[in-house]
């Protein structure tokens, strides 16, 4: 016995509406919230009811902010280029090349995103207290790659296993340079997965909490998480939830437009290896 | 005109011995074919020329100057591989136009070896294409238009016509055997396993059996003159028949060889009797599964309008010019006619 084709239909839309809802609700009532001022903020609407930018005007005019947003911009995207061009190096040799301990190095990489963010915060408050980095976006930079990397040399290690050799061993009859080979041949092919990568590497970096509030200790230093996290009232007992929720809204802006840039960068990321000679 | 010189080369992967002193002297302007079954080492021996392995023992020289520390681009070599291997990304221009630029040649220069090339080839009308809009057929020719372009002394192929369709293969046979006429100059090494192209493009042919050279020689000389059993049974198709017992004993040997070719068949008398159990007509010829009373199973052809019934009873005789003896080494055994 089967369910009739009209309820299988329904029950189909009905679970992609409640998945729908379940992932862009938050966001939706952030906007709505980010919108409306005053006592407006505590009154539970679904639907807009007022359209007032004043939060946003009074984030944007608060001088601090918008060098927290260029902090944030700075360590994800420093973050970024250093960790795919540190990956697809180390990952040239980890697919290539045979060594000793190949397999081993492989593992001992995954191993590294293994411990919890806060076992390694003390450890790494000391290393970037020795390297008189206190303070300094490059502390961020530093220690972001604990997580970037591992997944990065891990994909781009998958990813290039899958190109054929011989493209590579034409290239050395051609006469070019392990790095020539790697910018001209291997970087573009790679291209797709690189943006992919790339991309989760910003998101992770654009969202990091912990190490940003460790490390960095003035307000002009901050990166947004922290930063919003610390936004406070006039007085203690007051939560500005306009503010909060303007700069949210903001700050989710970039990943959004970023997103929507690569995205069809990312689908064919997720189809790569299907380059045949 | 460069010559090729293989001198007692050693190959071993670990402890796996792929090559074992190879000596081979090769002429400039030559066209050689490795040629033997699958792992015999042929493309362990064409990647050691091409400077793709490192030789394990031995010494390579090309044009009298020793190649075994040289990097693969500064030998003079150039090599079509199996699956092509275009850069994807590139367009047909630009594969070629690549190596040119790592040897720092001048855009000029680049765009006037390229247009020869191409005209050669006939590519010149996909020039901005990029490869996977392209044909295996046309893909091969991009392949070797970029192997050109680059003047090389040798030319490697590495079983470059295996992955095209049979038509195209022939086809493509006969524009490599074309080329290798217009560039008279260049040494040619050609890896197959298929002894039809090794029998119709090679000067000489390597045979190479589990590491070891076992002849070389041109064409004719590896069909009528076999240096051992393997040559014997992998040269010539189809293969020679091989017949053990007290036939080849009575030659003094351990087996009588005996091309399909070389046996004349009769209805009335001859030295073997037996009945025809299959037969294979391809139009020009028909091939005959005889089984016999004293030599087994014998391969017979027999010219293209002869017809034979399945079942029938025929006497077979052997050319006596055209009998191999070999003895339990797989080496010849001198005929002895009288024996």
């Amino acid at each position: 016995m089967t369910a009739p084709a009209w309820l299988k239909t329904t029950g189909f839309y009905l679970l992609v509406g409640i998945i729908v809802l379940q992932a862009l609700f938050p966001f939706y009532y952030a906007i709505l919230t980010s919108l409306e001022d005053g006592q407006a903020l505590f009154e539970v609407n679904y639907l807009p009811a007022v359209f007032d930018l004043s939060n946003y005007r009074s984030m944007l005019s608060d001088g601090v902010f918008g060098k927290q947003i260029l902090n944030s911009v700075f360590v994800a995207t420093v973050t970024v280029i250093i960790s795919l061009f540190l990956a697809i190096t180390a990952s040239f040799a980890l697919a290539r090349i045979r060594f000793r301990g190949r397999g081993l190095l492989l593992l001992t990489i995954l191993s590294v995103s293994m411990f919890p963010q806060i076992a390694v915060l003390s450890g790494l408050f000391e290393l970037v207290r020795a390297f008189g980095l206190f303070n300094s976006l490059w502390s961020l930079v530093f220690s972001y790659m604990i997580f970037t990397l591992p997944f990065t040399v891990w994909v781009l290690t998958t990813f290039m296993r899958a190109l054929p050799v011989e493209i590579e061993e034409a290239a050395i009859m051609d006469g070019a340079s392990s790095f020539t080979i790697i910018r001209r041949i291997f970087v573009p092919l790679l291209w797709p997965a690189m943006v992919t990568t790339g991309l989760l590497a910003f998101i992770q970096a654009w969202n990091e909490f912990l190490f940003a509030l460790t490390f960095l200790s003035t307000d002009s230093q901050r990166t947004v998480p922290v930063a919003i996290a610390l936004i406070s009232g006039r007085s203690e007992f007051e939560v500005p939830w306009g503010n909060i929720m303007a700069a949210s809204v903001i700050v989710t802006l970039p990943l959004v437009v970023l997103v929507l840039i690569f995205q069809r960068r990312i689908v064919s990321g997720l189809t790569a290896g299907a380059v045949k000679g | 005109m460069a010559s090729v010189e293989l001198n007692n080369v050693c190959k071993s992967f670990g402890s796996v011995e792929v090559l074992r002193d190879v000596n081979l002297s090769l002429e400039g302007g030559e066209f050689i074919v490795f040629v033997g079954p699958s792992g015999c080492g042929k493309s362990t021996l064409l990647r050691l020329i091409a400077g793709l392995e490192d030789i394990s023992a031995g010494e390579l020289v090309i044009d009298g100057e020793r190649m075994n520390d040289v990097l693969p681009a500064r030998r003079g070599i150039s090599m079509v591989f199996q699956s092509y291997a275009l850069y994807p990304h590139m367009t047909v221009f630009e594969n070629m136009a690549f190596g040119l630029e790592q040897a720092k040649l001048s855009p000029d220069e680049i765009k006037a070896r390229i247009a020869q090339a191409a005209e050669m080839l006939q590519i010149s009308d996909y020039m901005e294409r990029k490869p996977r809009q392209l044909s295996g057929g046309q893909r091969q020719r991009v392949a070797i238009g970029r192997a050109i372009t680059r003047q090389p002394r040798v030319f490697l192929f590495d079983e470059p016509l295996s992955n095209l369709d049979a038509a195209l293969r022939v086809d493509t046979r006969l524009e490599i055997a074309a080329l290798h006429k217009r560039l008279a100059d260049t040494t040619m090494i050609y890896v197959t396993h298929d002894q039809v192209e090794a029998m119709t493009l090679a000067d000489r042919i390597v045979v190479l059996n589990a590491g070891n050279v076992e002849q070389v020689g041109t064409p004719l000389d590896l069909y009528s003159k076999p240096a051992s059993q393997f040559v014997a049974g992998f040269i010539g198709s189809p293969r020679m028949n091989f017949i053990g017992g007290e036939i080849a004993a009575s030659q003094g040997a351990a087996t009588f060889g005996i091309r399909p070719e070389h046996i004349d068949l009769s209805r009335k008398k001859g030295q073997w009797k037996g009945t025809v159990r299959l037969t294979e007509a391809l139009g020009s010829d028909t091939f005959a599964h005889v089984d016999t009373e004293t030599a087994g199973m014998v391969n017979v052809r027999l010219a293209g309008a002869e017809r034979i019934g399945e079942g029938e009873t025929v006497f077979l005789t052997p050319q006596p010019d055209a009998i191999h003896l070999f003895d339990d080494a797989g080496r010849p055994v001198r005929k002895a006619r009288a024996a």
